[in-house]
């Protein structure tokens, strides 16, 4: 064998001589359209990708403000001037409060103090602010104890007052900080997403490749499977399977079965999209020829089928992270998905089930705002990677 | 064509069977049954009920029984129209959810219309000006659609409705209507409150329509025939509704049968916002209350209405596209 | 049926050479059916035959070149020969070392053994090279399944190798997009020599290239024959090709081999009607050639259904009775010239060359 590839290094000069002229011509050829086309040599997939990415402004909008979401869900207890259930009684039903940020020409960002009284008719409390006492905010002000990552234990906060109120969003029944509870209930609303599409990821790529690549029975079954999940409408089959969550479990246990439940029908989509595209692979040359190479299914499966489906992968995955967190918050908004202590931006939206007191307090509203904030980024995002996913194709 | 047909529905037999077995698995998940959530409620108003009444209801009810049993009992009245009892209402799950299954297919069905009727002229505008003002805004507007989930809707609606509007946003009929006998004014009142919930069930659904009509709209405007039919000296308007706008029709007939199940979703929760008696609050009820039966016929009617919408919306698709063949 | 020995017709010397041992494949009788499935249940109704009853033997360092319309079975051939599917029945003998193997017979491992010996081009070579990988990683990737190296080493056989084909080392990191179709094919072709194969199937590896830059791929295949002693198995519709790199050639038609002969013997006295059809559409560039072009009544037979008696007889000018009823024989009419029609002894047909 060694003697052989000796031989080959031999006769390569002279091959290479006979070929000088002709592949001269050709890579004339080549340059000119490599120059007329401005792609430079070795331009990876990923780069192609991301150059047209990059060109497209509102997805890079949407990237960012999927990234800063995260990031503060990442700080959030830092963030967050009070803690998720600090309770300040006096203030129940706080309306949102105004910030003032200039005090005499100078910058000082303060709020007002508040005297409350209450509403001889109605006998609801009122919060009347008194432009006359000032309170100042600071920042890195130490506050009520919090571990940040839930591991390093800390109490100074990003901002706060020190005495009275500071409420960007209002407050609940209980007096608890809607800002604050926002800003942590996005830890869990943005990370049931991101587990539950890893999850429908896990098993809707195996079974999608696998029923693509085999074929035969193996597509057979895993047709059939997706069909019968498919014949139930997603919101009435996850209601009936969240209700039957028994009461006494473990908020991390209902956390992840939740997770469980959802991606349950979130990964026929990705099953279908990745066995149409490994069914479309399967016939290339090129998978052809690195099986007469005597490569196994597993080497031809990870090292051809799935980086040739990657970008498809992270499309769809962007792309069922609106539903995601849809799904979460629809079910938690009806009282059968997470339930406090865990707190998402649905297990939020409960207390705007009641119209009497959305009708009194309608910043009770305000988390649904951000399940569309969040759900509009990702759409914005996901449209862009979409566009940008094959280089090849277009 | 009609063998095609008789060939569909018999095959749908099995898949019922399939699907009500699976539903009566899901709807037995939670551990214990009806009887067990009545000792709940009379325990929690400070009552309390003895071994042999909580066995003997159990009898009558059959609950006793191994679930096999159960599940046969329950499925051998369909033919019959026969969908089990409610235990907590009752009364047969039929006469509990037959007039509210009315109102959530014709909510429904008004909400597929308003889509189409919404979609179709915005997608075909948005095609032939493509990247104009209008279709960026239309567009823009898609993605809000898009994004903003539709129990959030409602509850903007509820709120805007009855602060800024002054009118009472929710329900299908004004109080002093609920039992009046059906007339004119009646009617009108119940319009009055229709629209709205139509709306916001269209809205996901008429965005996601217009960026296929658009598509398809622009792809079928690329095509040689088209050309060829403006060269003929065809008027622009005959091009459009008579050539274009026939085959770029057919992917939204295609996703017709998936619009379906998103609809009977969103009916289920906006009627639990505005309070409409679509089937979204019994549901809600039954399964809190583990009336398995009444839970169990909900989601298997939601689901055969799924496999009914999926067959009309083949069926249509090849009476529209003469390509398709019925094997 | 079979062809028992194998004879090479030397362009250099002008002799004809019979040997045994020379073998280095020997096909036997081979047959691949795709079955139809119709209904509800699935029942086979019918058989595609895309390949019926063929044999054949090629010799080390020689070119056999299969010719045949496309849809005659030339790629079903090459697939079956690389067990990309599995024949119907027959067989296939691989020379290994002396001993004469059955491909058919072995299991996964002793064929991945194999396949180092036995490899392919592809005809598009777009196809057949993986957008997403570099010149390194694909020519490396051989190498790399069978453990022959890696890292450095892998590296500097891959360079080796783009040498050979008259690439160089500066294009190991770039992505087949900034390649011509040429250089391409010039990749894919690195590619197969990799594990130092002993023969080399071609499926139409220039039919999807410019017609300017043909020459140069055939030229090379060619050249790295020579210097490496390698065997080609070169399939093609392009007969002008064909008789260019081929020592033999075979004529296919509706699965089967019609005709087998040295090629200048082919070319020149063809002996079976459709090769005459099909030689006689090859343009040729020669003023004073005035030739009269064949065409074939009728359209090609359905292969789930082939016509009784001689499979051609539905579009052959000379079909006679016997045509329609009796399967003619695989016979040699003279040395080492192969064919099967009934007609091949009293027919003169007219060839390309004089």
């Amino acid at each position: 064998m060694m003697s052989g590839m000796k031989h080959y290094k031999e006769t390569a000069d002279y091959i290479n001589k006979m070929y000088n002229r002709q592949s001269q011509l050709d890579e004339s050829l080549a340059d000119q359209m490599r120059e007329s086309e401005k792609i430079a040599d070795a331009t990876s997939q990923w780069r192609l990708m991301w150059r047209k990415f990059k060109r497209n402004r509102i997805a890079v909008v949407g990237g960012i403000v999927v990234l800063l979401f995260y990031l503060v869900a990442l700080f959030g207890d830092f963030i967050a001037p009070y803690t998720l259930e600090q309770r300040m009684t006096r203030y129940s039903y706080l309306p949102p409060q105004r910030v003032y940020f200039f005090a005499g020409g100078r910058f000082q960002p303060h709020v007002y103090a508040l005297e409350t009284g209450r509403d001889p008719i109605t006998l609801q409390r009122t919060y009347v602010p008194n432009p006359d006492k000032r309170i100042p905010i600071r920042f890195f002000v130490e506050g009520a104890p919090y571990k940040l990552f839930g591991l390093i234990p800390a109490r100074r906060h990003l901002f706060g007052v020190e005495e009275g109120i500071i409420s960007l969003f209002g407050t609940d029944g209980q007096g608890r900080d809607m800002f604050s509870r926002i800003i942590k209930g996005s830890q869990i609303s943005l990370t049931i997403g991101l587990v539950g599409v890893a999850l429908s990821l896990l098993i809707g790529a195996v079974l999608g490749v696998a029923s693509g690549y085999y074929g035969g029975w193996v597509d057979n079954v895993v047709q059939r499977l997706i069909e019968i999940v498919r014949s139930f409408p997603p919101i009435p089959l996850w209601m009936a399977l969240t209700a039957a969550l028994p009461q006494h479990w473990s908020p991390l246990l209902i956390y992840f079965t939740i997770t469980v439940i959802l991606s349950l029908i979130g990964w026929t989509w990705l099953a279908r999209q990745l066995r149409g595209k490994v069914l479309a692979l399967r016939e290339e040359d090129f998978i052809m020829a690195a099986r007469l190479a005597g490569a196994s299914d597993r080497w031809i499966i990870f090292k051809h089928l799935i980086p040739a489906t990657f970008s498809h992968i992270i499309v769809i995955s962007t792309l069922s992270m609106p539903s995601m967190i849809l799904a979460e918050s629809s079910l938690s908004f009806l009282g059968l998905g997470l339930r406090p202590p865990l707190t998402s931006w649905g297990v939020l939206l409960q207390q705007a089930q009641n119209t009497q007191v959305l009708l009194l307090y309608p910043w009770l509203m305000l988390p649904g705002v951000f399940v569309a904030l969040s759900i509009l980024a990702f759409n914005f995002m996901g449209d862009g990677l979409r566009d940008a996913a094959d280089p090849y194709t277009v | 064509m009609l063998s095609y047909i008789v060939k569909r529905v018999l095959g749908m037999i099995p898949a019922i069977l399939i699907i009500s077995f699976i539903t009566f698995v899901v709807i037995q998940l939670p551990p214990g049954d009806f009887v067990t959530s009545v000792q709940a409620q009379v325990a929690a108003s400070g009552g309390g009920m003895d071994a042999a009444t909580v066995e003997a209801l159990r009898a009558r009810y059959g609950l006793d029984q191994p679930m096999i049993v159960q599940y046969w009992r329950w499925i051998r009245g369909f033919p019959k129209g026969d969908f089990g009892f409610s235990l907590e209402w009752n009364a047969p799950v039929w006469d509990v959810i037959a007039e509210r299954m009315g109102w959530t297919l014709l909510l429904s069905g008004l909400a597929l219309v308003f889509m189409w009727v919404v979609s179709i002229p915005i997608g075909i505008y948005s095609a032939r000006n493509q990247y104009s003002l209008g279709d960026n805004l239309f567009s823009f507007l898609g993605f809000l659609g898009l994004s903003i989930p539709d129990f959030m809707l409602a509850l903007i609606w509820l709120v805007f409705g009855t602060l800024v509007l002054g009118i009472p946003a929710y329900g299908l009929f004004s109080p002093e209507m609920v039992d009046a006998p059906w007339s004119m004014a009646k009617f009108l009142d119940l319009l009055k409150h229709l629209w709205a919930p139509v709306v916001i069930m269209g809205v996901i659904g008429t965005a996601e329509l217009i960026r296929i009509m658009r598509g398809s709209m622009l792809e079928v405007l690329n095509q040689q025939y088209i050309t060829t039919a403006r060269a003929k000296g065809l008027p622009e308007r005959t091009v459009i509704n008579k050539y274009a706008v026939r085959m770029a029709i057919n992917p939204l007939i295609s996703v017709l049968g998936m619009q379906v199940p998103k609809m009977i979703s969103s009916s289920i929760i906006v009627g639990l916002v505005l309070s409409i008696p679509t089937i979204g609050p019994v549901f809600l009820r039954s399964l809190i209350s583990q009336d398995m039966y009444l839970a169990g016929s909900i989601l298997l009617f939601t689901s055969v209405l799924l496999l009914i919408s999926n067959l009309l919306a083949d069926l249509a698709l090849a009476w529209v596209d003469p390509r398709i063949r019925y094997e | 049926m079979c062809v028992a020995c194998c004879i090479i017709d030397d362009h250099e010397k002008g002799e004809t050479r019979m040997t045994g041992d020379n073998t280095i494949l020997e096909v036997k009788n081979l047959t691949k059916h795709f079955p139809i499935y119709r209904g509800f249940l699935r029942r086979i109704v019918g058989n595609v035959q895309a390949l019926n009853d063929v044999s054949f033997s090629v010799a080390k360092n020689e070119t056999l070149g299969i010719v045949g319309e496309s849809g005659c079975g030339k790629t079903t051939l090459i697939r079956v020969m690389m067990r990309a599917y599995e024949p119907t029945s027959g067989e296939m003998l691989f020379n290994q070392n002396g001993e004469m193997i059955n491909i058919y017979s072995l299991n996964k491992r002793e064929l991945k053994e194999l396949r180092r010996h036995m490899q392919i081009i592809f005809q598009d070579p777009l196809s057949s090279l993986n957008p997403r990988k570099t010149v390194l990683e694909i020519i490396g990737e051989p190498l790399l399944i069978h453990g022959v190296a890696r890292g450095q080493e892998l590296k500097s056989r891959v360079s080796e190798l783009l040498d050979m084909v008259g690439l160089s080392v500066k294009h190991l990191e770039r992505y087949p997009n900034a390649f011509s179709g040429g250089q391409r094919q010039r990749i894919a072709i690195a590619r197969a020599l990799a594990l130092q194969p002993q023969i080399v199937l071609c499926d139409e590896p220039v039919s999807a290239l410019d017609v300017s830059i043909q020459a140069q791929i055939v030229n090379l295949l060619q050249d790295l024959q020579k210097e490496l002693g390698l065997t080609y198995l070169f399939i093609s519709h392009d007969l002008s090709v064909v008789e260019h790199i081929s020592n033999r050639v075979a004529v296919m038609y509706l699965g089967s081999f019609v005709e087998l002969a040295p090629s200048a013997e082919l070319y020149r006295n063809p002996k079976h009607p459709y090769t005459e059809a099909l030689l006689s559409a090859t343009p040729i560039i020669d003023p004073d050639a005035r030739r009269k072009r064949i065409i074939l009544p009728g359209e090609l037979p359905d292969p789930s259904n082939p016509p009784s008696g001689c499979k051609f007889h539905t579009r052959c000018n000379y079909a006679e009775e016997v045509c329609r009823t009796t399967v003619p024989a695989w016979e040699e009419v003279s040395p080492g010239h192969w064919t099967s029609c009934h007609l091949a002894k009293t027919l003169s047909l007219r060839g390309v060359l004089k």
